[in-house]
């Protein structure tokens, strides 16, 4: 027999059966491409069209290529060296525009926006030819100098992010307390250091973890202005598919999923650190 | 005795504070107009007005957080005008508090003293000093999300009077509080005052708040001093309509000054009349021009109607008095407010303290009564 307490409440909606076929109809669409590529990663098979067996042997191989190696620290140093430029640049930006009312802040605001917006094909075009004909960056220097043109590329895209989350962060702040910094003896830059950006810190954790994960996985951008010398993970897997889609670039891409997810699981505890914290 | 603002007393006391013809513009709205100001050590001065009068924005003038566009403020005799604010020997507690939220409650309080490299043996006694002044000694090591309303102010309060300031700035400090507990830190905020002995300024609109607690209190309108005096000289003595009408509550009536001679003023305000309003001494103004006579409502007493005035027992010889109808009673507790109807124009508010539990003669709605006050309790203003 149903009794009231067996039937879903007005608000239940997770108890209805309706919504629960919805929600796993939905995890099917998010995850299941992702499930058989990581599974198919496994797979004993050169070909990689049907299930032959389990192995581990295509990460070994992962592990032993050495053109992808060196993309895979490419990647990460590019991402490294750009998280933390936007980081600067971003934050810098998003106070400027927070802070001062100047002739033409609204033009600038967009423009700040415009790299988020604007196709990434046009910005790669864009950076190919910024990079042939404007301001050639040289081809010959040691690394990691060789990768300057991928990492200001990737600055571009990476700081307006940056620029936001901290714009949106400071909108909350209250001015008293800087003012009573200051008043207690602080000087611009100290009022700064100790109460602003401590009052950032989860925007600028979240702004570098979208930074960080923007530019490891950036594909069309970096294609345009990377060389020879100069390939990247996704545009090394990119060339590998080409030939064939072996289980070996399966491993690649698990590894990549891999490490964006350790990212955000460690932005995540650091932005749960910080609002204990605030 | 009817000089309504005496002329500051030229003590030969050094002003603490010395605002010297303040003016602040922000584009074309002028927000403090010409203030010159002298305030004195160990006072604890009121800046008192309704919002947008400029009192915040003096306030913030002598921290240093805003730049007059004209005149000068001195500091103990030194002028600001090129020390910023985080060089000043002031401090504020603002309105919000603004409590540093990641910094413990001691960090709060050791900010300033770690900006000024105080030493760390002597920060901590002086921040559990500080701590201890304002009875939160035992709270120390807390966040400042695990403190209540009222801590927190308390924070802020000793994360000023830890540095030792010529004068403590508070900037509306106990809006954010409940009722209840507004009272109570009135009565601390003045005991902590004459413990640190330093001079306290105080930005408020809640005129109950700066009678309370101000030694002196300037009443701030559009930009101007409109009043400069004690709690009892602005009350007792309002020198403006805006000063009596602002300052506690008050019956206001227009009329025309028809007699002043040195021993009685006579003036005939349509709304009482036929009784003219008799005072026992001359008046400002001039005879046969228009003046406004201001009676606080508890300096008006009722009377019950036997159908003639009443007598001299009730109200003696030099009483005015005029009759109406009560049109409504609210009931305070402490006393009752009654809102007479003369039949000409505005009631009359009268409040009349309840004594005793058991009101033999109360009055009722709609009842026929009679109101009377001395000749020396109304205030004739001109302006």
């Amino acid at each position: 027999m149903r009794t009231a307490k067996d039937r879903p409440a007005p608000l239940e909606y997770n108890r209805r059966w309706s919504m629960r076929l919805w929600l796993t109809g939905v995890f099917i669409f998010l995850y299941a491409p992702l499930m058989a590529l990581v599974a198919f990663s496994f797979n004993d098979s050169k070909r990689n069209i049907v299930w032959k067996g389990f192995t581990l042997k295509y990460y070994g191989q992962l592990f032993r290529n050495d053109d992808l190696m060196i993309a895979f620290a490419n990647s990460l140093t590019i991402a490294f060296v750009a998280t933390l430029l936007s980081l600067v640049l971003g934050t810098l930006a998003a106070v400027l525009l927070w802070r001062f009312r100047f002739p033409g802040k609204a033009a600038v605001e967009g423009a700040m926006a415009l790299p988020i917006v604007v196709p990434e094909i046009c910005m790669g075009v864009a950076m190919l030819v910024f990079f042939s004909s404007v301001v050639p960056w040289p081809n010959n220097l040691v690394w990691p100098f060789n990768l300057g043109a991928i990492i200001i590329a990737h600055v571009s895209f990476c700081f307006p992010f940056v620029a936001m989350v901290v714009r949106a962060r400071l909108a909350n702040f209250n001015k008293e307390q800087e003012e009573a910094a200051k008043d207690l003896g602080a000087s611009e830059w100290q009022a700064f250091r100790d109460i602003l950006i401590p009052h950032i810190r989860p925007a600028l954790i979240a702004g570098a973890l979208l930074s960080f994960t923007l530019s490891l996985d950036d594909f069309v951008i970096t294609f345009f202005t990377s060389g020879p010398n100069t390939v990247t993970f996704p545009v090394k897997v990119y060339s590998m598919v080409r030939f064939s889609v072996t289980p070996e670039v399966n491993a690649a891409s698990t590894m990549l999923i891999l490490l964006t997810v350790v990212l955000m699981v460690l932005g995540a505890l650091m932005q749960k650190s910080s609002q204990r914290r605030s | 005795m009817n000089d309504a603002s005496p002329a500051p007393p030229k003590s030969a006391v050094k002003p603490i504070i010395s605002f010297r013809n303040i003016v602040k513009k922000f584009g074309s709205m002028v927000a403090v107009d010409n203030v010159s100001l002298d305030i004195e050590p160990g006072e604890f001065f009121a800046l008192l007005g309704p919002s947008g009068c400029g009192k915040t924005t003096l306030l913030r003038m002598l921290a240093g957080l805003e730049v007059p566009t004209e005149g000068e403020i001195l500091i103990d005799g030194q002028d600001m005008r090129t020390i910023p604010a985080n060089k000043r020997p002031v401090n504020m507690v603002f309105q919000s508090y603004a409590v540093f939220p990641h910094m413990s409650v001691a960090d709060n309080v050791a900010y300033g003293l770690k900006i000024d490299r105080v030493p760390e043996p002597e920060r901590k006694t002086r921040v559990q000093e500080a701590l201890d002044l304002v009875q939160l000694g035992h709270l120390a090591a807390r966040m400042p999300d695990q403190l209540s309303g009222g801590q927190r102010q308390r924070v802020a309060l000793a994360r000023a009077l830890v540095k030792r300031p010529k004068v403590l700035l508070l900037d509306e400090p106990l809006s954010a509080l409940d009722a209840k507990l507004r009272e109570a830190m009135r009565f601390e905020l003045s005991q902590l005052q004459q413990k640190v002995g330093i001079t306290f300024i105080m930005v408020t609109h809640d005129q109950d708040e700066a009678l309370a607690i101000a030694s002196r209190i300037a009443v701030m309108n559009k930009g101007s001093i409109a009043q400069l005096g004690t709690p009892s000289d602005l009350y007792e003595f309002p020198a403006s309509r805006f000063v009596a009408d602002f300052i506690g509550s008050v019956n206001m009536f227009e009329g025309t000054l028809v007699r002043d001679e040195p021993d009685e003023a006579v003036v005939d305000c349509p709304e009482l009349a036929p009784h003219a309003v008799h005072l026992p001494h001359a008046v400002p103004g001039k005879v046969n021009t228009p003046v406004w006579v201001a009676i606080r409502p508890e300096k008006i007493t009722l009377h019950k109607d036997s159908g003639t005035p009443p007598t001299p027992a009730e109200c003696p010889a030099g009483h005015n008095i005029a009759k109406g109808v009560i049109r409504e009673i609210s009931y305070l507790g402490d006393t009752s407010i009654f809102h007479i109807d003369t039949g000409k124009g505005n009631l009359i508010r009268v409040s009349r303290p309840n004594r005793s539990r058991w009101d033999q003669d109360s009055f009722d709605w709609k009842e026929q009564v009679w109101v009377s006050w001395a000749g020396s309790s109304p205030v004739v203003l001109l302006s």
